[in-house]
C-alpha cells in the first residue's frame, strides 16, 4: 500500500522504538486512556455480567415487553425474559467470535503479507491478485454468502470474518515491509545463512509492529461490527441464547413500548466499538510521535 | 509544530482500513520499471483486471453452491424432502450436469440478465430483483451525493481551522462516528427520530410494489442520514489529513508569499492537490456502502436488494444469493475502477508514471 509505505518511512524506520515505549507514550494520550476504560468495563460486564445477573437468561419472569415487572430492572424482553440478565450475558460470544476471528485474520494476513514483500517476485503479484479477489467481497456479505450454504456456526462465521479480514492486514504488512526488505540488515542476515522464516520473523516483522498494532485494533473494531450485525440480521449459532445483536433484533418491533432491550444491547455494542477505534487512534498518533508536544488529546 | 509536515497526516493515513489505493500500487510496487503506454493503456489495463477479478469472483460465488455438504438439493430441501421434489430441484440448478458445464451455464446466464429462478418466489430473480435494484441504487446515490461534499468541505475546514475548536470537535466526532457499526447508527437514529425520543420520522420505509423510492422523501431521511453517517466521518478524517499536509507545502506558502488571496490560495492551490489521495478514499467508501447498505435496508425494512440478500441467506435460496452476491461484488469492483481511474486524472503527478 504506497500511502502506509510513505506514513511509516520516516518515523518508524528511522527510530526503531520498541513496541513497550510505543505503547507507553500510547497510554500518555487521553483518548487511549478513554478506550482502555471502556474497553475495561465492558470486559468487566462482559465477563462477570453472567454472574452477577440475577436471573437465568431464559427464564420467563413476566409479560413479554412490558416494563413494570417486579425483580426486573429493564423489564421484559420480547418474549417475557428479563431484559437486564440477558444484556449481562449477552457480549461474550460477539467479543469471543471477533478475537478469535480477528487474530486468524491477523496471523494469516501478516503471513501473506511479509512473504510477498519478501519474496519480490512472481509469488508477490500472485498472493496480492488473490487478496484483490477477496476484497471484492464486502465482508458482511462474503458472511452471508457463507451462511447461506453451510449456515450460521461458529466456525463458519469464524472463517468467513478471519479471511475477510485477511487481505486488508497483507497490504499492510507488504506495504510496510516492503522498505524494510531493503535494508542492510536483511542483507547481511541473508549473507551469513539465517534461514528464510526467521529473516521474517526477527528480521523485518518487530520493525513492522506499530502499524500493525494500528491495523489490529482496526480490525477488531470491524469484526465486532460485522459479527454484531450478523446477529442483528438473524444470523447466530443458538437462536435462543442471550447475544447483544440478536437481542436487538428480537426486540425491535417493540421498540415503541420497551425501549430497554434495544438501548441497552445497542449502547454496549457502540461503547465497545468505541473503545477499540480509540485506542487503535491513540497507538497511531503515539506511533508517529505528534501529540508528544501538543495536549491536545 | 513538533513534527515535519508529514507528521500528523501519517496518523491518520495509517489508520485507514481498505483505503490506500486499493489497485494503483500494481505498476509501481509489483516490481521493476512502470510499463509505459499512457492513460488509455493504464485504463485498458485495469478494465481487464476488474474482468478478470469479477471472473475469479464468480467462481466463488458458484463454488458456494457446490460447497453444500452432501448434495445441495437436499441441503435446499431438507429432510422432509420427496424424491420428485429433489429430481425436480437438480433438474433447476443443473445439478446433473458437469461441474465446469453448470458453471458455464451459469455464468453465461447472468450475463445475458438471466439469473436463474428463485426458489423461494418461483419467479426468474431478475424480475423479482429490477425494482430493487433502482431503489437500492437511489438510496446510494442520495447518500453519495450528500455524504461527499459534505466529507471534503468538513475536512477541509478542519484543516484549515486546524486545533481550532472546529477541528478538535469535528476530529473528535468523526473518530467515534467513524467506529459505529451502521446498523447501530441506524437503530440509535430510529430510537433518536422515530420511537423513543421524537417520533417525527418514519421509522421504516414503505415502498409500495411498482412505487419510486422519489416519491417518499420524508421516508428516505432516516436510511439516508444513517449511510451518510457511515461514510462521512471516515472520509473527513482522510480529507482533513490530506490537506493538512497540502497546506503546508512549499508550493501552498510560494503562493501565499507572492500575494495571492487566501480564497485563490485554497481554491486553486490547496484543494485540488488534497482532493487527489481523497478521491481514492471516496469511491473505496462507496463500494463500503454497497456492503453497509444489506443491513441498513434490513433495518427500514427498505425493498432493495441488500434487504433482498438479507431474506435470500435466511430462506437459503441460493440462485437469489448467488445473484446477488455477484451484483454487489459487481459494483464494488467497477467503484475501485473508477476510483483508480479517476485519482490517476485527478492527480497530475501519477501521470507522469505510467
Amino acid at each position: 500500500m504506497a500511502v502506509v509505505s510513505q506514513a511509516i518511512t520516516p518515523e518508524v524506520l528511522t527510530t526503531r522504538r520498541p513496541t513497550g515505549a510505543l505503547l507507553r507514550s500510547a497510554l500518555g494520550l487521553r483518548r487511549t486512556q478513554i478506550g482502555v476504560g471502556l474497553l475495561l468495563l465492558i470486559l468487566a460486564v462482559v465477563l462477570l455480567g453472567p454472574r452477577v445477573a440475577p436471573h437465568d437468561p431464559n427464564a420467563f419472569v413476566g409479560t413479554p415487553s412490558s416494563l413494570g415487572v417486579p425483580g426486573a430492572l429493564f423489564g421484559t424482553d420480547h418474549i417475557g425474559q428479563d431484559v437486564w440478565s440477558r444484556f449481562l450475558s449477552g457480549g461474550f460470544t460477539i467479543l469471543s467470535l471477533a478475537a478469535i476471528a480477528t487474530a486468524l485474520g491477523l496471523i494469516l494476513g501478516i503471513a501473506v503479507g511479509l512473504v510477498a514483500a519478501y519474496s519480490r517476485n512472481f509469488l508477490d503479484d500472485v498472493l496480492m491478485r488473490i487478496m484483490d479477489v477477496i476484497l471484492a467481497f464486502p465482508q458482511i456479505m462474503l458472511a452471508l454468502v457463507a451462511i447461506a450454504t453451510v449456515g450460521p456456526n461458529p466456525l463458519t462465521i469464524i472463517l468467513a470474518v478471519g479471511l475477510t479480514t485477511m487481505p486488508r492486514v497483507a497490504r499492510v504488512t507488504r506495504g510496510a515491509s516492503q522498505p524494510v526488505v531493503e535494508r542492510d540488515f536483511v542483507a547481511a542476515a541473508e549473507a551469513i545463512g539465517v534461514p528464510r522464516y526467521r529473516i521474517l520473523l526477527s528480521e523485518i516483522f518487530p520493525n513492522i509492529l506499530s502499524p500493525l498494532l494500528v491495523e489490529a485494533s482496526l480490525r477488531l473494531t470491524y469484526a465486532i461490527g460485522v459479527i454484531a450485525a450478523l446477529a442483528f440480521l438473524g444470523f447466530t449459532a443458538h437462536p435462543g441464547a442471550a447475544d447483544w445483536g440478536l437481542m436487538i433484533q428480537e426486540n425491535y418491533i417493540a421498540l415503541t413500548v420497551q425501549p430497554w432491550g434495544v438501548i441497552l444491547p445497542v449502547a454496549a455494542i457502540a461503547l465497545l466499538t468505541i473503545s477499540t477505534g480509540l485506542i487503535g487512534d491513540g497507538i497511531a498518533r503515539a506511533s508517529a510521535g505528534i501529540d508528544r508536544t501538543r495536549g491536545a488529546g | 509544530m513538533a513534527t515535519g509536515p508529514s507528521g500528523s497526516p501519517s496518523a491518520t493515513l495509517q489508520v485507514e482500513p481498505l483505503a490506500g489505493p486499493v489497485m494503483l500500487d500494481r505498476s509501481g510496487a509489483a516490481g521493476g520499471p512502470a510499463r509505459t503506454g499512457g492513460i488509455r493503456m493504464f485504463i485498458l489495463r485495469r478494465v481487464l483486471q476488474g474482468v478478470l477479478v469479477l471472473v475469479l469472483v464468480s467462481i466463488v460465488v458458484f463454488a458456494a453452491t457446490q460447497a453444500l455438504p452432501g448434495d445441495p438439493a437436499r441441503a435446499i430441501l431438507g429432510r422432509g424432502a420427496t424424491p420428485a421434489s429433489l429430481a425436480a430441484l437438480r433438474e433447476q440448478l443443473h445439478l446433473n450436469q458437469p461441474v465446469v458445464q453448470q458453471y458455464l451455464t451459469w455464468a453465461t446466464g447472468l450475463l445475458h440478465g438471466d439469473a436463474g429462478r428463485s426458489l423461494a418466489a418461483q419467479e426468474p430473480v431478475s424480475k423479482l430483483l429490477a425494482d430493487r435494484l433502482v431503489n437500492t441504487a437511489f438510496l446510494l446515490l442520495l447518500s453519495g451525493l450528500i455524504s461527499i461534499p459534505l466529507s471534503v468541505a468538513l475536512g477541509a475546514y478542519a484543516a484549515l481551522w486546524r486545533d481550532r475548536p472546529f477541528d478538535v470537535v469535528t476530529s473528535l466526532l468523526t473518530l467515534v462516528l467513524a467506529a459505529l457499526p451502521e446498523f447501530v447508527v441506524g437503530v440509535a437514529l430510529v430510537v433518536l427520530f422515530a420511537t423513543t425520543v421524537f417520533k417525527i420520522l418514519p421509522a421504516i420505509t414503505l415502498i409500495p410494489p411498482g412505487g419510486r423510492p422519489w416519491d417518499q422523501p420524508v421516508a428516505m431521511i432516516l436510511p439516508t442520514l444513517t449511510l451518510v453517517i457511515a461514510v462521512t466521518p471516515y472520509v473527513a478524517r482522510i480529507m482533513r489529513a490530506s490537506m493538512v499536509e497540502v497546506l503546508e507545502s512549499d508550493y501552498v506558502e510560494m503562493a501565499r508569499l507572492k500575494g495571492l488571496s487566501e480564497r485563490l490560495v485554497l481554491r486553486r492551490h490547496a484543494l485540488p492537490n488534497a482532493l487527489g489521495p481523497t478521491f481514492q478514499v471516496i469511491a473505496i467508501n462507496l463500494a463500503y456502502l454497497a456492503g453497509g447498505v444489506i443491513v441498513v435496508e434490513y433495518i427500514f425494512n427498505f425493498a432493495g436488494i441488500g434487504g433482498a440478500l438479507r431474506d435470500a441467506v435466511a430462506n437459503r435460496d441460493i440462485p437469489v444469493v448467488q445473484a446477488l452476491a455477484m451484483v454487489i461484488a459487481s459494483l464494488y469492483v467497477v467503484l475501485n475502477l473508477l476510483a483508480d481511474i479517476g485519482t490517476i486524472l485527478v492527480t497530475p503527478r501519477m501521470r507522469t508514471k505510467l
